[in-house]
């Protein structure tokens, strides 16, 4: 093994934490449409089907009620399987499955039966693949109890996440935005595992809070360099698990920073970034300087075309301006 | 309380340099007030004795509010009832509900400031928890430069909203100049030598003598000229912002004591010294950005002046002269102006006179 940092993209971060459950636990398999013969249709699992053979990667008949169903059952039943989910917009076609089984069992049991699932869903607009393919759908699923809602927006995350949500004995839904998957970033060779339970500061700042998670991570890095150039000095917080919440984290860079925008690739109505400033607002609401601001989707299905596409996500435009918005009257 | 620039409305007394009793000349320094420009020696402007104190160090006031009860000669001491400062809330009716952010108000109550007497920093008045902070701090700012900056923002931004400023920029030869001065500062020892910039602010000076709409304030009922010419420096302080104190009366000193009056003013500038009525003074403000290599300057009107003139770098440049190409050591005057007191052909004739009068160095 090299200790050099290896630079990877996040498919091929995907890619590696697939491979290594699957080495490391027998019980491990791999299933959904596409995911042998076609290699994923973002490209996760090529090779997998060739490197282990089709029992552990299992292309599946199209119909998400009943692969997510028999995920359901080869987990109650002993296995651990990773469920892939083409888009989270074609996810509410198994939405009974998760909700009313997966999410419920292990309560309607009274602990009798787990559910050790994990489903892997992309998610997030941003490549011209029009309504039906680019929703946000995360914030949903953060509304189930019983579910584990996970948001890796970094390489390291996308590798190592996985690993922990299997040994999870509740299922566990991952959400990998579609535009992180060609990215690329640093694995470092020191790190073997990560939790799922806290939100990580990315950027630590003084000046206001910048929380968000998945695919508006970059934007909001990218905003606090922009914000960095007017000398406004942002935090960004990435939440990294979306249920259940990391209130600590939260409240602590919003009590160091006093102003927070939080950013959500969801419709703004109903949002995850409704419930993270509500609890701000419950928890922290002596330690603001300044309103809560958001950035969300606009409430429309999201655009094909690529201007109007662009216009209705959250861009680190529209990020520097919430947030100058909030410290012009810095001290 | 004096007012220590126009934007100013409130300063802060750090302490007292007389005591009741003492005798004062006009002139004497007899406090240190804090503005956001640092702490600035306040003059009296009228001679007596020092009856009574009516503002204690550490307060923050508003501009125009008794500091001191001075005896004039003759007088007779009075039992004055301490009167109550006056807030600004006598003039300002507050509005319903004023807005301030959650911790703001709980450090408020920690702090025992109260929320009536601030006026708030953040969107739409609000006042924030550094607003809060700031009243709360011992006399020396926590955060001098951030209140240098947001002074020059608050002047700057009323410039170009309010200011119709007019540009004009021409740009001379100071051979002639250069040459007189190089030859005056080798008759002089190394202390008495004087700079270039002393030379284009004098000539600065004189013309503004044929330039009146160029000298002196704009308020609200229009243009005042000014008599005197207090020429205006901007110096850059190297903590970041900067000041532009004035060199009083700069056309009827001679170079030497202008020269002189100049290093004192920077340096002082730069240690937090300066007096209450230097950076009030100015009629119109020079700024230089020559030693950083900058041709053209194109100032932006410090209020309620109506008027800055910028200068470049003096640099050498081919230069037609007699119908020869000459090399030529020129610099760019630009005049930034306020069209409601002047127009272009009055600031035409002033970089015109500049330029005329440099040609006569030692006329200056």
């Amino acid at each position: 093994m090299s200790t050099a940092a290896q630079r990877l993209s996040y498919r091929e971060a995907c890619r590696q934490a697939i491979r290594a459950a699957i080495q490391a636990d027998e019980r491990v398999f791999l299933m959904g449409e596409d995911v042998g013969r076609y290699g994923g249709c973002y490209a996760v699992s090529k090779g997998l089907l060739d490197e282990f053979g089709p029992e552990r990667i299992v292309d599946t008949p199209l119909s998400e009620a009943a692969f997510v169903g028999a995920g359901i059952g080869a987990a109650i039943g002993g296995l651990r399987p990773i469920v892939e989910i083409m888009t989270c917009n074609f996810s509410l076609l198994a939405l009974d499955q998760i909700l009313n089984n997966a999410a419920t069992i292990p309560h309607m049991s009274g602990g009798q039966f787990s559910v050790p699932l994990v489903i892997r869903m992309a998610t997030g607009a941003g490549r011209q693949l029009a309504a039906q393919h680019s929703h946000s759908l995360e914030g949903w699923y953060a509304h189930i109890p019983g579910l584990r809602v996970l948001a890796p927006a970094t390489v390291t995350d996308a590798r190592y996440m996985l690993q922990a949500a299997l040994a999870d004995p509740n299922p566990v839904l991952v959400f990998e935005h579609i535009m992180l998957y060609a990215l690329e970033g640093e694995l470092d060779p020191g790190v073997s595992a990560v939790d799922i339970e806290h939100a990580a500061i990315r950027r630590p700042g003084r000046d206001l809070s910048l929380i968000t998670y998945g695919g508006s991570l970059p934007k909001a890095l990218s905003a606090a360099e922009l914000l960095a150039a007017e000398g406004i000095d942002a935090e960004v917080v990435d939440l990294r698990v979306l249920r259940p919440l990391d209130d600590a984290t939260i409240m602590e860079s919003v009590r160091r920073t006093r102003r927070a925008v939080v950013i959500d690739e969801g419709w703004r109505s109903g949002s995850l970034a409704a419930e993270v400033c509500t609890r701000i607002v419950e928890q922290a609401f002596y330690e603001l300087d300044a309103p809560l601001a958001r950035v969300c989707t606009e409430e429309a299905p999201i655009p094909y075309a690529k201007h109007l596409e662009d216009a209705a996500l959250p861009q680190p435009e529209k990020i520097v301006a919430a947030a100058r918005a909030l410290v012009g009257g810095r001290g | 309380m004096p007012s220590l620039g126009a934007d100013m409305e409130a300063g802060r007394l750090v302490e007292w340099r007389v005591k009741p009793g003492d005798r004062v000349q006009a002139g004497d320094i007899i406090a240190v007030v804090e503005t956001q420009k640092g702490a600035i020696d306040v003059e009296i402007f009228q001679s007596g004795v020092v009856e009574s104190f009516l503002v204690e160090p550490g307060r923050e006031v508003p501009v125009g509010t008794p500091l001191a009860r001075i005896l004039g000669e003759g007088e007779a001491a009075t039992a004055v009832p301490a009167a109550p400062a006056p807030t600004p809330a006598a003039t300002v009716p507050p509005p319903a509900r004023s807005r301030v952010s959650p911790v703001a108000r709980r450090r408020a109550v920690e702090l025992g400031v109260d929320l009536a007497a601030l006026s708030g920093s953040g969107e739409e008045g609000a006042i924030t928890l550094a607003d809060v902070e700031r009243a709360a701090a011992p006399a020396a700012s926590q955060d001098r430069a951030g209140a240098m900056r947001r002074a020059i923002a608050a002047a700057m931004s009323r410039a170009k909203r309010e200011i119709p400023h007019y540009y004009l920029s021409a740009t001379f030869s100071v051979e002639p100049a250069l040459a007189w001065l190089e030859a005056e500062n080798a008759r002089r020892p190394l202390p008495e030598r004087i700079l270039p910039a002393v030379l284009l602010l004098k000539a600065t000076a004189l013309a503004l003598r044929a330039a009146p709409e160029l000298n002196g304030t704009y308020a609200g009922d229009g243009f005042r000229h000014s008599d005197d010419i207090h020429l205006g420096v901007a110096v850059f302080l190297r903590s970041g912002g900067l000041v532009a104190p004035a060199l009083r009366n700069a056309d009827r000193s001679d170079l030497s004591a202008l020269m002189h009056e100049l290093r004192d003013l920077v340096a002082r500038a730069r240690s937090g010294g300066l007096r209450a009525s230097e950076l009030s003074a100015p009629t119109m403000t020079v700024t230089s950005l020559g030693e950083q290599g900058v041709e053209v300057v194109l100032p932006v009107i410090i209020p309620p002046q109506v008027a800055i003139v910028g200068f470049g770098s003096i640099v050498e440049r081919p230069w037609v002269e007699a119908g020869a190409v000459v090399a030529r050591r020129v610099v760019t005057a630009s005049l930034a102006a306020d069209h409601r007191a002047s127009d272009g052909h009055c600031g035409a004739l002033f970089l015109q006179a500049i330029g005329r009068l440099l040609q006569e160095p030692e006329k200056l």
